[in-house]
């Protein structure tokens, strides 16, 4: 490196950005953040401006704008933090408020690059030096909201918690209390949610514990004759009648009597026998007068929830006999597959169109069935493999029976410490009826887990000695047993069977349509279509991906090798290049039809040479 | 009875292709993209799947190429002569003899040499300058200063003073061209020693005479082709893909291997498997138009006038027949 290079290197001269903006140049970096730094301290300028500054490229960055990650830590000055006691005394009296110790300056907000640049954070009050900036309000908000809640998670591995957090998501609870008047297009409610005993400070600070969304489980961690191979549990059938888990669920239909341009408008009414796509009468039965289903009606799927006819899509039909006499169709609301359920309310109102607008909702009680999905706040999920009934399943010898068994498999790989504390923090508050802490870092610690557990007379590990309800015999081995907090989650098994034998096909290839919504086959793809060629099973490849899929006859010109065509009112086949009538009829799928015509779209002829079969 | 020997035979009609190339991409899923090095090899080489695209694509520059130099008997049983040769063939260039210093203020650049090392390679300083002189080839001035420096005056822009430094860099003195680091290793087998090198020049090494030629390995696969023929290529795509998955832990029977090594290379030459090989190059227009680039292979079957004659299975599972494989394959004659 030259000298010059050298000096420019050890000088103070920084570049300066606002916002990522060049603004100029300053002779003096360190003088510069410092000044900035004071003047925000004072609060001349705005808390909301951050500052970073990069000493190897020279660099200040000033960032005002939005969109910025920031949090919030208490202001540190020569190795003492700004926030008093006298503060904390006026926040809890209500005189000062969050806002007025930001203004104070006792409160700063840092994006990422001031905490990488131009802080040193300390975690802990104890810990402060006066080389420190700031210090961390409390080392658990380094979690989100929902990631808070999570019981031990400072026992958890990383991933498990990103889990359980996206998992608590679709967990089925007390959504909000007005569910009774509420038209949500699907909701559900859990029957008798439970707050959990063991629970972390800002469980009560969410409200969480007034809209809790999950039961305390006693859970058994053991195999159970095989049905619980993986992460399949095994749940208590007793348990279940007693409605452990139960839910509803709610599901809302709308329509609304629209206004067409040139006057028409649809009607909602029972739909006479004459009108275009006329429904069996069998699923018009549940209609009142008005068109519209009653409540407390038991509906099934393919009824009609709400009897509309609407004007025909294109005028031509209706002036081909000149006769005002219109031919309306049918355009009712069904209840979709699946759909087994009782009317829950009607509701009649306007829509911002000001259009007659009809909402039905539909109610369905949704017992746990096998297929269910179960899950822990530690990422532990699980399907319902099997519905014991509370005899066969084991027990303790004051008579416990777990409602739940998990594997013991599901515990070791993925690192859940976390579980294994709930169940035994779970297990010492039923017994002691006191909430257990479980607060990220300062969670109530296991020895007096067990303490409590010794206490009762239990042993302090959490295990007991179980006896199997089917032999009666004592197990071999001690079972561990405690008490969690599981939720069910919104994936029922009744929301998502389906099965298909014939059913609809796409207008444009043929081949059956897809998904549920739509009564769709299951597609059977390249890689499964390799399996069978590797296998060599020829037929059934042509089975699947032709017989049963888009298989279509057509006509192929013998002379010319192009598709012909048949001309109904001459009974005539022929060929529209060549004018020659010599077709042979040949079966191929509908999709290559519409390959050979996309073909002929790149001005390519594709011919077709017909043989007899080889 | 059981006939052993023929049993493991394939039978007509097994799916061999779609077989093989279930069986290495199965296991191809699992191959992650940590790779685990070669213990005692100063090269990193690319292993797991990009090792193995590599090597299916059959490139030409692949991102690390290796030697394995065997020696005639005189030499390969003695470390120190060895070493010697290893020295001797490791491409030394003025960057690694020398310190380049670029001055932008005089427009200059200071070469310090090291002349004991010089020496010991049989080169002096002078002739070392005249070397640069004549690679530079007048478009600088060259002085040497008390023995020890040289200085390259000239009057050009930064950007061309730059460039002329990284090519002085990059000036070759001693060795052979493309190879490095080059490290002595053990046999176990033979216990005799050999030469592993980085990079891959066998025109160069062919002229040497202490080098049992026979026994030369790279991991270069288009290097093999060319001095060693195809057998010894397809040879070579065996081992190579055999090696990355068993470094993986992955279990693969050879014989799949040997298929796709064999249709690599069926035409007598090297062809990649992909769009400009193998796939590309199928009979069947229907199949390639399948495959990739569908109306490229639409428009030109058509300029030729191209026939599908329906003998390969994509065809005519995209028309609608049985395919001619498996229960496909055979017929009922009436007589
Ligand atoms: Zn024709």
């Amino acid at each position: 490196m030259s000298k010059s290079k050298q000096t420019r290197s050890q000088s103070k001269r920084v570049v300066v950005y606002l916002n990522g903006i060049y603004l100029g140049f300053h002779d003096n970096g360190d003088e510069l953040v410092k000044s900035i730094l004071e003047k925000r301290s004072i609060r001349e300028l705005t808390p909301n401006l951050n500052i970073s500054y990069n000493k190897k490229t020279g660099e200040v960055h000033l960032n005002t704008t939005g969109g910025r990650l920031r949090r919030p830590y208490i202001v540190v000055k020569n190795g003492k933090p700004l926030l008093t006691e006298e503060h904390l005394e006026k926040l809890k009296s209500g005189e000062i408020t969050w806002d007025d110790l930001v203004a104070e300056g006792v409160i700063d907000y840092l994006d990422s690059e001031e905490e990488d640049s131009l802080s040193y954070i300390a975690m802990d009050e104890s810990e402060l030096t006066s080389d420190h900036t700031h210090l961390e309000i409390n080392p658990a908000s380094i979690t989100g909201a929902i990631v808070s809640t999570i019981p031990y998670p400072d026992h958890n591995s990383s991933p498990r918690l990103t889990m359980a957090a996206s998992m608590m998501k679709q967990s089925l609870g007390l959504y909000a209390v007005n569910f009774n008047y509420r038209l949500d297009s699907r909701a559900h409610i859990l029957f008798y949610p439970q707050v959990p005993l063991v629970q972390s400070a800002s469980y009560s600070a969410l409200n969480y514990d007034k809209r809790p969304a999950g039961q305390n489980f006693v859970v058994a961690v053991m195999s159970y004759y095989g049905y619980n191979m993986s992460d399949a549990v095994v749940v208590n059938k007793n348990s279940v009648e007693r409605a452990l888990s139960r839910s509803v669920f709610y599901k809302t239909y709308e329509t609304e009597e629209r206004r067409y341009p040139g006057g028409q408008k649809d009607k909602l009414m029972v739909p006479n026998p004459n009108i275009m796509g006329y429904r069996e009468e069998e699923l018009y039965r549940n209609l009142d007068e008005d068109g519209i289903i009653m409540p407390e009606v038991e509906v099934k799927p393919r009824d009609v929830l709400i009897g509309k006819v609407s004007p025909p899509r294109f005028m031509e039909e209706v002036a081909t006999f000149g006769i005002t006499e219109e031919k309306r169709r049918e355009n009712s609301v069904t209840a979709k597959g699946g759909d087994y359920a009782t009317v829950d309310s009607v509701m009649l109102t306007e829509s911002l169109a000001g259009n007659k607008l009809v909402k039905v909702k539909l109610r369905s009680l949704k017992v746990p069935e096998v297929g269910d999905k179960f899950a822990s706040r530690h990422g532990q999920k699980g399907v319902i493999s099997y519905i014991a009934p509370q005899e066969d399943l084991p027990f303790t010898k004051s008579g416990v029976v777990p409602d739940l068994i998990i594997n013991p498999h599901a515990i070791p790989s993925r690192m859940t410490a976390g579980h294994i504390l709930e169940m035994l923090g779970g297990k010492a508050s039923a017994l002691d009826g006191e909430y257990v802490d479980s607060t990220m870092f300062s969670g109530t610690p296991e020895d007096e887990l067990r303490a409590v557990l010794k206490k009762y007379g239990f042993e302090e590990g959490g295990e007991e000695v179980l006896y199997d309800g089917i032999t009666g015999e004592k197990y071999k081995a001690t079972i561990f047993i405690g008490v969690i907090y599981y939720q069910r989650l919104h994936h029922l098994v009744s929301n998502k069977m389906h099965v298909r034998s014939r059913g609809p096909v796409q207008l444009l290839t043929h081949q059956p349509t897809e998904g549920k919504a739509r009564e769709g086959g299951l597609r059977f793809g390249e890689m499964e279509r390799d399996c069978l060629i590797g296998y060599g099973a020829s037929q059934l490849i042509k089975d699947r991906l032709l017989e049963e899929s888009d298989k279509t006859i057509v006509r192929v010109c013998a002379d010319c090798g192009s598709l012909g065509v048949y001309d109904y009112s001459k009974r005539r086949e022929y060929c529209p290049i060549c004018k020659g009538t010599r077709m042979d009829e040949i079966e191929m799928s509908y999709a290559f039809k519409l390959l050979l015509d996309e073909i002929k779209s790149l001005n390519v002829f594709p011919r077709l040479r017909t043989g007899d079969k080889r | 009875m059981v006939n052993i020997k023929r049993s493991p035979i394939v039978d007509t009609g097994e799916a061999v292709g779609i077989v093989a190339a279930q069986s290495l991409g199965e296991p191809g899923t699992q191959m992650t993209m940590r790779t685990f090095h070669y213990a005692g090899v100063a090269e990193h080489v690319p292993l797991g799947l990009p090792r193995l695209i590599e090597i299916v694509d059959a490139r030409r520059d692949i991102s690390k190429s290796l030697m394995d130099i065997y020696l005639t008997k005189e030499y390969s049983k003695d470390k120190k002569k060895v070493e010697k040769i290893a020295k001797g063939i490791e491409q030394l260039t003025l960057g690694k003899v020398a310190k380049i210093v670029e001055d932008f203020e005089n427009k200059s650049i200071r070469i310090i040499v090291d002349v004991k090392y010089l020496e010991s390679r049989n080169l002096t300083f002078r002739e070392l300058v005249k070397k640069i002189s004549k690679f530079l080839n007048g478009s600088a001035r060259v002085r040497t200063k008390s023995g020890k420096y040289i200085l390259i005056t000239a009057k050009t822009s930064y950007v061309q003073l730059r460039k002329m430094s990284m090519k002085l860099k990059s000036l070759h003195l001693f060795g052979i061209k493309g190879l490095s680091k080059a490290t002595v290793a053990k046999d176990d087998a033979s216990k005799e020693y050999f030469i592993r090198v980085g990079g891959s020049n066998i025109s160069e090494l062919k002229k040497m005479e202490e080098i049992d030629f026979s026994r030369l390995y790279t991991n270069s696969i288009r290097d093999i082709e060319k001095h060693f023929g195809i057998e010894a290529a397809r040879s070579a795509i065996v081992k190579e893909i055999k090696q990355v998955m068993d470094l993986q832990g992955l279990a693969v029977d050879v014989r799949h291997v040997m298929l796709i090594a064999d249709a690599m290379c069926s035409r007598g030459y090297v062809e990649p498997v992909g769009r400009h090989g193998l796939s590309g190059k199928k009979e069947s227009i229907l199949a390639r138009a399948a495959f990739e680039e569908t109306i490229k292979h639409l428009v030109n079957a058509s300029i030729k006038g191209e026939e599908d004659k329906l003998n390969g299975v994509t065809e005519n599972i995209i028309i609608g027949q049985t395919i001619k494989l498996g229960t496909g394959k055979v017929k009922l004659v009436m007589r």
